[in-house]
């Protein structure tokens, strides 16, 4: 259930080798990858709604702990988009 | 009986057809072992397949294994190890987890139907990594007591109370303050190496282990030449800032670039 001590993976091992932070995993597996529809008869063609469940679960505190972005710096991550 | 169907991991082109080897031995999602199906003219795009049970990826338990961390975290272990097995070898187009067919064949003419979108993007990605970059924020907690107050001549208790904290709250806002500068830093320093970015969310609650808060999460693309000099120049946005720590991580497969900008909505990008 803990992630993996959050190591910053920049060691030289085997990349299938490295034990990788569970957050940093879910970051990409559940927002990214290709989304692929059609074919797909069973997959969750709702996967958006899964995952906002799912983020639910896992930021279960965000709601006491808003970004400080938000509060202080609301430009910052603006500044640089397109 | 368990009925089983393929669940499929990611695209990629097997031209010297040495993937199947880097598949072998390796345990998927249920443990399952991990075989190509080939499509294209010649067999040369591959996607690695692997049977799962239906019962578990219905679409009503699919959604109540997904809140099972336990599960998830297998299931998320399984995909990014297949993934990792190929992107060692070669460029890979990892597919959003949890994509299942009902069968090989399936997953065939799935690959068929949509050969050019993938192999147009396998090309753009091909000898680039993504890097994953994450700023925290290791300010002291607004509530923290101090230990001792700093007992200043001159000053009552109170006093003396009041302006501790009022020292502790500039330094909170000092740390934020040049975390954004550290921000700004990483990126300029990532625009001279990176082609792509996307913003993920901060990470928070019970899985952000760890000290500090994070305020950013971003990933990057880079070059696989300028990884080395990405990372150095990253990792030196937070020099001579204390209380402000950037994390790097990777090489990772290019899940957050997977798809191509123009499909989704611009999360933001490097120019």
């Amino acid at each position: 259930m803990r992630p993996a001590g959050g190591q910053s993976a920049t060691t030289d091992e085997p990349l299938p080798d490295r034990q990788i932070a569970l957050i940093d995993l879910l970051d990409r597996l559940l927002s990214g990858g290709v989304v692929l529809t059609g074919d797909v008869v069973l997959s969750i063609a709702d996967i958006d709604l899964v995952r906002i469940s799912l983020r639910a679960l896992i930021v279960s505190i965000s709601e006491q702990n808003p970004s400080p972005w938000s509060a202080l710096a609301p430009s910052v991550r603006d500044d640089h988009d397109g | 009986m368990t009925e089983v169907i393929s669940y499929a991991y990611a695209v990629a082109r097997d031209d010297d057809g040495s993937l199947a080897e880097a598949l072998t031995g390796l345990p998927g999602v249920a443990e399952a072992p991990v075989h190509l199906v080939r499509a294209g003219d010649r067999g040369e795009v591959v996607v690695a397949v692997s049977p799962v049970p239906e019962q578990d990826f219905q679409e009503a338990a699919l959604r109540a294994n997904l809140e099972d961390l336990d599960w998830l975290e297998s299931v998320a272990r399984a995909h990014h190890r297949v993934i990792e097995a190929l992107a060692a070898r070669t460029t890979v187009l990892p597919l959003r987890l949890a994509t299942v067919y009902l069968d090989d064949e399936r997953v065939r003419r799935m690959v068929d139907a949509r050969q050019e979108a993938f192999a147009g993007r396998l090309a753009d990605l091909a000898a680039h990594t993504e890097w994953g970059v994450k700023i925290y924020v290791e300010a002291p907690a607004p509530t923290d007591r101090p230990a001792a107050p700093p007992a200043d001549e001159g000053l009552s208790p109170g006093r003396a109370y009041l302006s501790h904290r009022k020292a502790q709250r500039h330094a909170r806002e000092d740390a934020y303050r040049d975390a954004e500068e550290v921000a700004r830093r990483v990126e300029a320093a990532a625009r001279g190496h990176a082609v792509d970015r996307v913003q993920h969310r901060v990470q928070q609650g019970e899985l952000a282990g760890g000290p500090g808060e994070n305020v950013v999460n971003d990933a990057y693309l880079v070059p696989l030449r300028d990884a080395e000099s990405f990372r150095a120049d990253v990792t030196r946005a937070a020099e001579g800032l204390s209380g402000v720590r950037v994390e790097v991580t990777g090489p990772w497969a290019p899940y957050s670039f997977a798809t191509p900008p123009e499909a989704e909505p611009q999360q933001g990008a490097v120019p």
